[in-house]
């Protein structure tokens, strides 16, 4: 907690700041004959002042933060290794671990090896420097950066310009998150996933027909050797999309039809919230409905007819996911019916057409681009969904296209790979994040061509 | 055409024939469009009745009279401010022995173990719970209302409904819950336990109170976080962007990532924050973090149409009075779009609330069983509950389970309907 303490210290300085340099404006400007005779107005004085005494201090607390752990644990490491303690690159980490532990008085202290204590030691003693002299540094860099915006305020000063310069950064850098996120998560699955390619070949992943993805704990176990072919998975994940896509996309479509082209107005003010209260449900209600009603029942109902409906059907997830997905698809038709042109409606109901074959044959021709765009959405979302199909589809990797059938889906197996705690650079860990670059790809591919043709057809009626 | 042209009569003729057909069908597709919104809406109804049917009665929880005695060599404790006695000390034992005197012919050690199990396994730790609050109570003997076990729960409440699920219990443990109805012993009670307690292995001592509290720290995280970054961002791309490569390729990014599923952002927390930052596991400041990344887009999205629904005329009174574009910005166009970002904003925390799937990755799924009191304590949220309770095996976990999201349902109506509240309310049209 000693960050957030510094964190409000700085602020608080801050503050201060700002009311100092705005009082010393004012105080300039009164002997010239009020805030006219200064260039801006106060408080940009003071909000200059403040400025250049947080941002510089809050910045090197970012990086120190950033570099402060893996710096300590290098000399820390360095320490133990000069002791002759590391012998190979594998039990460095878990070396770390324990003098972490020891440190922070998780582990006794009692019966470790004296070396790790000493390490243990080492790392406290660090951390404190580390502690003060960031604290030292930040107090230096804000009093430095106060001095120098100090001594500037003069009635001449343009204080306005700068101090929006600095903000038009500022707001860049939030605008900037979103590529920080995108090219963090191209990273984190890139990376982890090359290392994975690394112990298992690439095509065997992509092509291979089994999945399981056990592997050996002790060198001489049985039925250790863990294969990875996603394939499987793929199916899985594609049947129960298939199952989803067979629901949602009649309904959802026939029922932004049915809204926008016969629904009467009070009918549409009912039907359309109500619909789109499905979109609002969290996934893991979904799940649980999946899993506890909607299975059972199928499986049920199949005996009854005499079929076999395994109780994690791939039917019973899918057509829940559908479920879910009829607003989505309903509200995205809906938007690209009611932009298309009132006078092509006019124009067909004129040649003596009945409604039905406008909308058939006029209609759902012109906005086709954007219902497959929000199609494609659909599916991509489909693909991507998670609780669901953790919760009612199988885990067992099957490579079936029968949708009474249990199968597993990429997102199932992520789920499954992570949770819990392993080590983090086993095989078993990676292949999670390899079916998360290729879930990402899929998704973001689907994505961009979606958006593309959404976007082109939305132009061309504007 | 070569071909000759139908005469008019001929062609009218074949429209007349037609036009029943045409009626047909135009009277089917209505009915195609009437079924699919039934459908739509059976679907949210049978969804609402199922788990409203199933969690209803988990607000209501068994409970037994019997007549305790905090007897001090039972227990094993004379001191009730020695921690180490109390952590010793038999609590259990004060309910078994109230049992037995209740049934006192019960006897060989199977038939005991099935009497003890009609109280719940942590009846004794309440028992304690209520002699530290009132310590004059040792050595004394009082009747209490003591919580029954989860499988006497479910059986009596179905008892109760008329169609008795015994599958779980003996022929014994029935007969003694007959006899303790008609003596007006056994009752239901409000179930306080949902709203005040954590997890717990036991059905009937588990409680939603920590996930809830984990759900309000991580939240209020991404809600401190995702909100002004996300207005910042609106605003330098509406109102301060050049028209050039790089802003097109921020907005391609925030468009693709309000579509990127949300497992990837599970994967992110833990590959970034978690093993690179070393942030640790489980803790609503990590959740907070990948929730944050995964609301952004839609807060941007929405704040940006919020803007760019204030008319350009205000923008032109400001700089025609002299206005810098960051006071125009601040002081005109901020204050009215702000009703629309906030609208956004309780559309994306309601998002950020029914979310689950990214944090089983980052290891908010735990069974923790103490409330988290800040943002460095260990915690699961809501729906991360709900998963967990959902895959336990008891029976009455799955009332449970309803009940939890009923409790989440709400939040989410009251969240989404404040928003629609907030909309109609402070919108303005031009």
């Amino acid at each position: 907690m000693q960050a957030t303490n510094i964190l409000i210290l700085i602020l608080g300085l801050g503050l201060f700041a700002f009311y100092l340099g705005r009082g010393r404006s004012l105080a300039l400007a009164k002997p010239l004959g009020g805030i006219r005779h200064i260039h801006s107005l106060p408080s940009y004085y003071g909000a200059h002042v403040a400025l250049w005494c947080a941002l510089p201090s809050l910045l090197l607390l970012g990086l120190w933060m950033i570099f402060d752990d893996p710096l300590i644990n290098s000399i820390v490491l360095k320490s133990l290794a000069a002791g002759g303690l590391v012998t190979e690159s594998s039990g460095e980490s878990l070396l770390m671990n324990k003098v972490t532990n020891l440190a922070q008085g998780i582990l006794p202290r009692q019966g470790a090896e004296p070396e790790l204590v000493a390490a243990a030691d080492l790392m406290l003693r660090l951390e404190v420097i580390s502690r003060w002299s960031l604290t030292a540094l930040m107090m230096t860099l804000s009093l430095m950066g106060f001095g120098w915006s100090w001594s500037r305020i003069s009635s001449s000063f343009r204080a306005r310009p700068r101090v929006e310069k600095v903000m038009e950064k500022l707001l860049l850098t939030c605008a900037c998150v979103a590529i920080f996120t995108t090219l963090g998560i191209v990273l984190s699955v890139l990376f982890e996933s090359i290392q994975f390619f690394r112990s298992v070949p690439i095509d065997d992943f992509v092509f291979g027909l089994d999945w399981s993805p056990q592997t050996a704990i002790r060198e001489d176990q049985v039925g250790s050797s863990g294969s990875f072919g996603a394939v499987p998975l793929f199916v899985g994940t594609l049947l129960i999309s298939a199952v989803a896509m067979c629901i949602a996309v009649p309904v959802g479509l026939m029922s932004a039809i049915y809204l926008a082209e016969y629904a009467s107005k009070s009918v549409r003010g009912f039907a359309k919230p109500a619909l789109e209260v499905l979109a609002g449900i969290p996934t893991v209600v979904y799940g649980f409905f999946a899993a506890l009603t909607v299975a059972p029942f199928l499986r049920d109902l199949g005996a009854s007819f005499g079929l076999s409906v395994s109780s994690e059907s791939a039917l019973a997830a899918g057509g829940v996911m559908g479920v879910m997905i009829i607003p989505f698809i309903s509200s995205l038709a809906d938007d690209v019916i009611t932009a298309v042109p009132q006078s092509m409606r006019d124009g067909s109901l004129a040649m003596g057409a009945t409604k039905s074959e406008t909308v058939r044959n006029v209609i759902i021709p012109a906005a086709l681009p954007g219902i497959v765009g929000g199609i494609m959405l659909a599916v991509s979302r489909a693909i991507g969904e998670t609780m669901i199909v953790v919760m009612a589809a199988g885990m067992a990797a099957k490579l079936t296209a029968n949708p009474l059938d249990s199968v597993t889906t990429v997102t199932v197996q992520i789920v499954t790979l992570l949770t819990g705690d392993q080590e983090f650079d086993s095989p078993k860990t990676l292949a999670a994040f390899a079916l998360g670059l290729m879930l990402f790809v899929v998704t973001l591919m689907l994505n961009i061509f979606a958006l593309q043709i959404v976007k082109k057809y939305r132009e061309q009626y504007d | 055409m070569t071909k000759p042209v139908n005469t008019p009569v001929n062609n009218l003729e074949k429209i007349r024939k037609s036009l029943g057909r045409r009626n047909r069908s135009e009277h089917l597709f209505r009915w195609y469009g009437r079924l699919a919104i039934l459908i739509g809406l059976a679907a949210v109804t049978v969804l609402f009745t199922d788990i409203v049917s199933k969690g209803h009665g988990a607000f209501r929880i068994s409970y037994m009279q019997l007549e305790v005695e905090y007897d001090q060599d039972l227990i094993g404790v004379d001191n009730l401010t020695d921690p180490e006695q109390l952590i010793l000390g038999n609590w259990q034992a004060v309910p078994k022995q109230a049992l037995r005197q209740q049934f006192p012919d019960v006897s060989g050690r199977s038939d005991k173990r099935k009497l003890y199990g009609l109280v719940s396994n942590g009846s004794g730790f309440d028992l304690k719970d209520r002699l530290l609050a009132n310590p004059l109570l040792l050595g004394t003997r009082e009747t209490v209302w003591i919580l029954a076990d989860d499988d006497i729960d479910t059986y009596y409440k179905s008892w109760l409904d008329g169609e008795p699920y015994a599958a779980r219990l003996s022929d014994k443990q029935v007969q003694w819950i007959s006899e303790l109805h008609d003596q007006g012993k056994i009752r239901l009670q409000f179930n306080s336990n949902l709203f005040t307690r954590g997890d717990s292995r036991e059905p009937e001592q588990a409680g939603i109170r920590g996930a809830v509290m984990g759900s309000l720290f991580t939240l209020l995280l991404t809600l401190m976080l995702s909100f002004p970054i996300g207005v910042a961002a609106a605003i330098y791309l509406e109102e301060f962007a050049p028209k050039n490569g790089w802003t097109d390729f921020i907005e391609v990014n925030i468009n693709n990532l309000a579509a990127v599923p949300s497992i990837i952002f599970g994967l992110l927390g833990l590959a970034i924050f978690i093993n690179f930052f070393h942030v640790p596991r489980s803790v609503p400041i990590v959740g907070g973090l990948v929730l944050t990344l995964m609301t952004l887009p839609t807060i941007i999205i929405t704040s940006r149409a919020a803007i760019k629904s204030v008319p350009p005329s205000i923008r032109e009174a400001a700089l025609g009075m002299g206005a810098s574009k960051y006071q125009m910005v601040l002081h005109h166009v901020l204050p009215l779009a702000l009703p629309g970002m906030l609208t956004g904003a309780i559309i994306g925390m309601a998002q950020a609330l029914g979310e689950s799937a990214p944090l089983l990755m980052i290891g908010m799924v735990a069974f923790i069983v103490d409330i988290p009191g800040g943002f460095s304590d260990p915690a699961t949220v809501l729906p991360v509950q709900i998963f967990l309770w959902a895959d336990s095996p008891e029976r009455a976990f799955i009332e449970k389970t309803s009940a939890a999201i009923m409790v989440l349902l709400s939040f989410l109506i009251v969240m989404n309907t404040s928003a629609v509240w907030l909309r109609k309310r402070l919108e303005r049209r031009w």
